[in-house]
């Protein structure tokens, strides 16, 4: 009896390092961050002025609209692409499906600082495409700047599309044939189809894609920061600007805004189990 | 009929030609020698490839990187083998506890963790903020999720309890049938998570960045760095940095490709998809609650 407990111990003290590592460079920097939220600049009065200073300040609410606007359009068109290309791809022969597969597993991969220097070379100020088409006087490229707002979504929407057709795609292959031919004997039509039985079968699915999509986005830092740097308002660049650059820091403010975005995310994939249960209780 | 499959065929065809797209762009630009309003490029040159390779500080940028690397894919190994497989096999009540601060810094971007990182580190009796120290710390916590996810299902498709259990019954120590039993069976299933985080770890800029930036320059700090300067070695780093992804990853699809013979579900969708499960039943919990 004395050995077990003995021997348990000893297993024990092998799962310290874990639980010294979680606490040191995960749960504790939460709880610091939510801590330090709490506290006025100069760190010793205990205050809820940062919370405030934010909900007062346009510069930093404009922050927090640019970023929930960017990453919902973004998401909302990542999905749509999403579900007419994964719908287009089980059209083709296995061995093809597989490749595009590849493909897509492939981009995703291409994200971050790549990703923008990859997009600056080809639609920046000198990018390629931006003079070819200059030349060529195509006018339509004339207002486009790729260090804009429309420049983020093209390049969120790059990175996004891959990661939304692995989602989706695996939920098409729920759909059985034999549904198709069910209700078209039953009378129905391809669309009524799609509306009354796809949809409803892939919904689950797409919603949950899209609040990982939505979350990925609202995160997003190094895509950003090299296309844009500063000149964008952007939360996460507003965070890291606060607690990480080489003038104005003001770590609580950071903190605060930081726990706002984790807020923001936890209430999106929270909004998307309720809008997922709501469905699910519809189809049965 | 066939004009529908024309359809998709034009659909799949623009996708791929707009994920490719940049990436083409970009090989082109890094082999490219004189390319100012042509499509394709007027000349070649290896030029930007011979600069990068003679390039000192791309050297030190990607030993940095390695190092990073090697200590905490190593540390992880390290540590997390023994955790899971003590937690599966002799404390089970506590996996619940153990699956939820693994698959946490799932839900908390980089940029978040960072805050909470720079406050812990920058004063009081541990100063590393600044200093690679706290890059293995974070990249240890980054790659939990999938280093989680990785040893616990090869733990599970072998049924490392019954294994375990018996090989005490046959007389076993508890040592000795982890690393003649258990251990050599799940080797190749804890590869494919590791090559996954180093993949992973390889295009990390937000925490680099924002915990130890220039002081300590990683191969991603260096191409931000190098993003305004000559675009054609820029390039050439791109192609070189995602080559080397591309490797990797592509290994770990080959890996998984024989493991479980279905080479289209990557570990980073199975742990999305994880996730999702995952957050369903937290929600489920909270509700009940109530």
């Amino acid at each position: 009896m004395r050995k077990i407990k003995k021997q348990k111990i000893y297993l024990l003290a092998l799962l310290l390092p874990f639980i010294m590592f979680v606490i040191g460079f995960e749960i504790g920097p939460l709880v610091a961050m939510i801590k330090n939220s709490f506290y006025a600049d100069d760190g010793i009065q205990v205050t809820i002025d940062q919370y405030i200073t934010i909900f007062k300040s346009k510069f930093y609410l404009q922050a927090i609209q640019n970023s929930l606007v960017i990453s919902l359009f973004s998401a909302v068109t990542s999905v749509i692409i999403a579900v007419i290309a994964a719908y287009s791809i089980t059209k083709f022969s296995q061995k093809i499906q597989n490749r595009l597969l590849m493909i897509a597993n492939m981009t995703s991969n291409f994200e971050g600082i790549p990703l923008s220097f990859s997009f600056i070379i080809l639609l920046g100020n000198n990018g390629l495409f931006t003079l070819l088409f200059s030349k060529i006087g195509g006018d339509v490229f004339a207002d486009f700047n790729l260090y804009s707002w429309t420049g983020l979504i093209l390049v969120y929407i790059y990175f996004q599309i891959p990661l939304a057709i692995m989602l989706i795609y695996p939920s098409y292959q729920g759909i059985k044939k034999q549904w198709k031919e069910a209700s078209s004997l039953l009378g129905g039509s391809t669309l009524s189809f799609w509306l009354h039985i796809g949809i409803p079968v892939l919904l689950p699915s797409i919603v949950g894609t899209f609040s990982i999509l939505f979350a990925n986005s609202m995160g997003a830092y190094a895509t950003a920061y090299a296309l844009v740097g500063s000149n964008y308002n952007l939360l996460s660049l507003q965070i890291a600007s606060l607690v990480a650059s080489d003038v104005a820091l003001k770590p609580q403010l950071g903190s605060a805004m930081g726990v706002l975005l984790a807020a923001t995310m936890i209430g999106a994939m929270w909004f998307n189990e309720r809008m997922m249960r709501r469905i699910r209780r519809d189809l049965r | 009929m066939k004009s529908s499959l024309t359809f998709h065929k034009v659909i799949v065809g623009l996708l791929v030609i707009y994920l490719l797209i940049p990436l083409v762009g970009t090989f082109l630009f890094s082999i490219a020698g004189k390319w100012d309003h042509t499509i394709l490029p007027e000349s070649y040159t290896m030029d930007w490839y011979i600069e990068l390779f003679q390039d000192e500080r791309f050297y030190d940028a990607f030993r940095r990187t390695l190092f990073l690397i090697v200590m905490s894919v190593g540390l992880s190994v390290v540590i997390m083998l023994p955790t899971i497989f003590i937690i599966t096999v002799y404390f089970s009540k506590w996996e619940g506890l153990l699956q939820a601060a693994a698959m946490l810094p799932y839900g908390i971007p980089p940029i978040v963790g960072a805050v909470g990182l720079i406050k812990v580190y920058s004063d009081g009796p541990i100063q590393i903020a600044g200093t690679p120290w706290i890059l293995i710390g974070a990249y240890f916590i980054t790659i939990l999720p999938f280093m989680y996810q990785g040893i616990r299902s090869s733990l599970r498709t072998i049924n490392a309890v019954q294994l375990v259990d018996a090989a005490e019954l046959l007389g076993a120590t508890k040592f000795q049938s982890f690393r003649t039993v258990v251990f050599p069976n799940i080797i190749s299933g804890i590869l494919v998570s590791t090559l996954l985080s180093v993949a992973l770890l390889f295009s990390e800029f937000a925490f680099a960045n924002l915990l130890v930036g220039g002081r300590f320059e990683t191969i991603q700090i260096y191409l931000a760095d190098k993003l305004n300067s000559s675009g054609h070695l820029t390039s050439a780093i791109v192609i070189t940095y995602y080559s080397m992804i591309l490797l990797l990853t592509g290994i770990v699809l080959k890996l998984t490709f024989r493991n479980e013979k279905n080479p289209v579900g990557s570990n980073k969708k199975r742990i999305l998809s994880f996730f999702k499960k995952q957050h369903c039943n937290k929600n489920t919990a909270i509700e009940g609650e109530k």
